[in-house]
């Protein structure tokens, strides 16, 4: 088994190192710095870093306010609570005027677990991409993770990162190199391709393994900027492989699934599948467990690519 | 007469405007309402009530207090005007003109497509717009980001902004209040165009803002109030408030929504 890294933890240390390097890194949260990993920023550079208490639409409007004075702010929550708890203020006061603010939030999807459906984002990725010029961003791993928090440090424009809440497993070595836009062969392959985001990457590489002991050749494509998407890796597997099974942590629509859809449909139409969230909410129960029952397994997306394959 | 600002001393060489005395200020204002009600007309729409309540309150602010300059309008030292009321951008905008962020011709293009003048204030379509506002609430919030910037960089700027009452119905704009008081934000005003009326009708009957005074106070504000159409008592409460330490300030302009509106046609 790969060794399970934080991807939260490792954001509270990125911003660490990026504070170091430029001053004009600030960080907002919103009374979750414990849990989103904020807190090391904080403790480094408490000048730095406003705590917004248990307001989420204030904390927006100061990031906004602190972006059109040259500032560089990070504003943590739960991905819950941002954008859907202040989906206006980002719209008006981040997205409108395209301000450079970075939203960085954690927990997301519905391996929350106990929790609960009230703490489980399951329609933050549809939100987020819906805002026209924001890069959204879900990273498979801790190494993909503290890379693209430095690509949004350094690249002007406003961001949405998703981070889960859980440890997971690296998929990618030390020696991996994020490009911002671009998606990731990670095994290549000829009779489809699995296309995944967040912690579905390395479930996905565990279904390609499964299957190929069945003799069917899965490509897995990491796609870590959702938006904006990389539309050639697209259209290039549903030119050579033929069929497309799409994987992530949120509802069918409006994420992963629908994105690529629409570039599939446009360019070179193929049969494809969707391993995500239907149309409901989820529970409490224990994050394995809760991805059992929703269907986001490597079993889910292995029967996936049997169903497609069916089609192609 | 009040005392005028010095702020064309403060920074000599780079600002180009200079204060203008009560009296100025008087026909400034007069040329301001004829803008507003000369572009909604036009335009055929535009909140021109919720602009004209307005008119010596961003009166005093650019023609008399703020230090800026229209030559440099991303001038890192300016003192920041955020119109949290975005619907009153007819007023924002015939101030700029006036002040030479852009032609007065320009205001006749209000609303109109292709314009730089947007519906409600969009910093990315007119230049000398410092936020991009419309949905209500949002102004306080923003103000205070720019003020801890302007702490963080050791500028001495000014963040003033102006918020209409109805929109204090706002949960937001409480938040922002609390955080303001939380961080000691002296180089904050906020001013309350408190013209008593909101779309549905008045405040009291839609939604009680009462006792507004006392709200702000336990917020941890300074709190003024002015008669908002007296250029006399807007400069001595700016003043006032400029020199307060340790906490924001707020000055509650009382108004009339639509003020001498009557007097252009209207």
């Amino acid at each position: 088994m790969p060794e399970e890294v934080s991807m939260r933890e490792t954001y509270g240390k990125t911003l660490v190192e990026l504070g170091r390097e430029n001053p004009d890194i600030v960080v907002l949260d919103a009374d979750l710095s414990k849990s989103t990993m904020t807190t090391f920023f904080a403790k480094e550079f408490p000048e730095r870093f406003f705590d917004c208490g248990i307001a989420e639409q204030n904390m927006i409007g100061i990031a906004a306010g602190l972006a059109s004075s040259g500032k560089i702010p990070f504003a943590s929550t739960f991905a819950v609570f941002a954008p859907g708890r202040c989906f206006d203020q980002i719209r008006v006061s981040i997205a409108s005027p395209r301000l450079n603010v970075k939203l960085v939030v954690t927990h997301g999807g519905i391996s929350v677990g106990e929790d609960g459906s009230s703490h489980q984002a399951v329609e933050d990725l549809s939100l987020a991409s819906s805002l026209p010029g924001f890069t959204v961003i879900v990273p498979a791993d801790a190494i993909e993770t503290a890379q693209a928090v430095r690509a949004a440090a350094s690249n002007w424009g406003p961001f949405y990162i998703r981070l889960a809440r859980l440890k997971t497993p690296l998929v990618y070595k030390d020696d991996y190199h994020f490009k911002l836009g671009k998606a990731v062969v990670m095994r290549p392959g000829k009779d489809v391709t699995i296309i995944a985001i967040g912690i579905m990457v390395a479930s996905a590489l565990e279904a390609a393994d499964n299957l190929r002991k069945q003799g069917i050749d899965c490509r897995v494509l990491n796609m870590p900027t959702l938006k904006p998407a990389d539309e050639a890796a697209v259209i290039k597997a549903a030119v050579e492989t033929g069929a497309i099974v799409t994987a992530e942590e949120h509802l069918e629509h409006g994420g992963l699934g629908s994105t690529v859809s629409q570039i599939v449909v446009k360019n070179q139409p193929v049969p494809m599948e969707f391993v995500a969230i239907k149309d409901t909410y989820a529970e409490s129960g224990k994050p394995a467990q809760l991805l059992e029952k929703y269907g986001l397994t490597a079993k889910d997306i292995e029967q996936a690519v049997r169903t497609v394959l069916k089609r192609k | 007469m009040p005392e005028l600002s010095d702020r064309s001393k403060e920074k000599g060489d780079i600002i180009k405007t200079k204060s203008l005395s009560v009296k100025e200020m008087e026909t400034v204002a007069k040329r301001l309402r004829r803008h507003v009600i000369t572009m909604t007309g036009k335009a055929g729409s535009g909140h021109p009530g919720g602009s004209l309540s307005a008119v010596e309150i961003v009166t005093t602010l650019y023609f008399n207090l703020l230090r800026h300059n229209p030559e440099d309008p991303n001038w890192p030292d300016r003192d920041r005007f955020i119109l949290s009321k975005g619907h009153a951008a007819p007023l924002l905008y015939a101030a700029l003109a006036e002040c030479g962020y852009f032609p007065v011709a320009e205001l006749s293009t209000l609303r109109q497509l292709g314009s730089n003048l947007q519906g409600h204030c969009d910093s990315t379509a007119t230049v000398g717009v410092e936020m991009t506002a419309g949905s209500l609430g949002q102004g306080l919030s923003f103000a205070v980001g720019v003020a801890l910037a302007g702490r963080l960089n050791r500028q001495e700027y000014r963040v003033y902004v102006l918020l209409g009452d109805g929109e204090c119905d706002e949960g937001q704009v409480w938040e922002a209040a609390m955080a303001a008081s939380h961080y000691k934000l002296d180089n904050l005003i906020a001013i309350v165009d408190n013209n008593g009326q909101q779309i549905d009708g008045w405040n009291r009957d839609v939604m009680n803002l009462d006792p507004f005074n006392k709200k702000w106070q336990a917020f941890g504000w300074h709190v003024i109030e002015v008669d908002g159409h007296d250029l006399t008592q807007l400069l001595n409460a700016f003043n006032q408030a400029k020199a307060v330490k340790g906490q924001p300030s707020v000055i509650i302009a009382h108004t009339i929504k639509g003020k001498r509106g009557q007097l252009y046609g209207e």
